[in-house]
């Protein structure tokens, strides 16, 4: 594949049509674990793995699935995947994996994971999808660190389980609730959007 | 094995302060894309806590009677996503044929179940939580009810976001998850009546 695909593909899938903030995908499973650094390294590590494989195995096997059941196809490829995340992350990473709970089986109905293999890895080749997969899995994951980035310096005044902040910091509990995901997601959005539309005046 | 939980309260805490939608998280994607409209999401709701209650049951049963006793619970994740397919498709042929109204109104919601995290996390929660059956239909009705009562009341507050002024970079997703995340500080409220984990 020519060189200059890949890098448009890459702009694409993490800036100009990232899944997070422009397509707004796949945040279920994924807004839960953003509470720590590590729990969302880890999870996010697993998503761009799965994307990238199963957009890879789509791609190859795509001539030889029939039409009609390829939804069902593709949901068993991505849980082959998504089983072998599981017992690696149990075997490697017991207390992470106990932390992630069910999320790690959801990264199953991730929306993205999905949108990519039927968008993508469908009508294209098997290196271009899997470059596809692992770009869209990396732009995923840069958003949700950050996210997990102020969620727990803010929440713990810790950065991957290490103090940060002295001591007089007094912990804000609602960083560690559920409503500040959406609140710090939101505010995100809106400096990203901010800075685009800012970009697209200029020109 | 099962924890000891009221059937009452596990009812109201799945509804309200353990939200399947605004304290775990799932289900997000259609959340935000069918709440646009009020009559859409209503009837995404229903069929949602329809088949939630279901796949719920089932599930359970699958995974108490046929995996565990052979030692194949790793293999839980493609046998539930399996099942909900399964029962989205007989679901979608009982309920074209006995209401031609219904199925109308449900139209392309039914198929899209399926790929609706908060089914397939609620099946996982029961069985990490080992609910035994009756909590497990249970906790699959209240969760189902809580996710139809986010998505009404989101899309209701929706339509008057529509006529607000709001910044432009802040428009549509961005406003939307502020105002989920007012939602689920609302519905925390009521988290020192109940609670389970």
């Amino acid at each position: 594949m020519a060189q200059k695909d890949m890098i448009s593909i890459a702009k694409e899938n993490l800036w100009y049509n990232n899944p997070v903030f422009i397509q707004i995908l796949g945040i279920c499973s994924t807004l839960a674990v953003t509470n720590t650094l590590i729990n969302t390294s880890i999870m996010t590590i697993g998503v761009v793995f799965v994307t990238g494989l199963s957009a890879l195995t789509v791609s190859l096997l795509k001539s030889f699935i029939p039409r009609k059941v390829r939804m069902i196809a593709q949901t068993l490829i991505i849980s082959f995947y998504v089983i072998i995340v599981d017992i690696v992350l149990r075997a490697y990473v017991p207390e992470v994996s106990r932390a992630l709970g069910p999320y790690v089986g959801l990264i199953i109905t991730n929306c993205i994971i999905m949108g990519r293999t039927e968008a993508f890895a469908q009508s294209n080749p098997p290196l271009l999808s899997l470059w596809d997969g692992i770009t869209t899995g990396v732009g995923y994951m840069y958003i949700l660190m950050m996210v997990a980035f102020v969620r727990e310096l803010l929440g713990f005044g810790t950065l991957f389980g290490f103090q940060v902040l002295p001591d007089t910091f007094i912990n804000w509990t609602i960083m560690v609730m559920p409503p500040s995901a959406f609140f710090m997601l939101a505010i995100f959005i809106w400096i990203l959007k901010g800075y685009m539309f800012r970009k697209e005046v200029k020109k | 094995m099962a924890p000891d939980v009221g059937l009452i309260s596990l009812f109201f805490a799945s509804i309200f302060t353990s939200n399947i939608l605004l304290s775990n998280f799932l289900g997000m994607c259609s959340f935000i894309s069918v709440s646009k409209d009020f009559t859409s999401s209503n009837g995404l709701g229903l069929a949602v806590t329809f088949v939630m209650t279901i796949t719920t049951a089932i599930n359970w049963l699958v995974y108490n009677y046929l995996l565990l006793p052979f030692g194949l619970e790793y293999l839980r994740y493609i046998v539930f996503i399996i099942v909900i397919a399964a029962i989205v498709q007989i679901s979608e042929m009982i309920i074209e044929r006995m209401s031609t109204n219904l199925y109308m109104s449900l139209g392309i919601f039914l198929p899209l179940i399926t790929v609706n995290c908060a089914i397939l996390g609620v099946a996982l929660f029961m069985q990490i939580r080992n609910y035994n059956f009756l909590q497990s239909i249970i906790f699959g009705l209240g969760s189902g009810l809580g996710w139809w009562l986010a998505i009404v009341s989101l899309a209701s507050i929706r339509k008057k976001v529509d006529n607000s002024p709001v910044p432009a970079p802040l428009k549509g997703p961005g406003i939307t998850l502020i105002t989920i995340g007012l939602m689920a500080m609302a519905f925390m409220g009521f988290s020192g009546m109940l609670n389970v984990q």
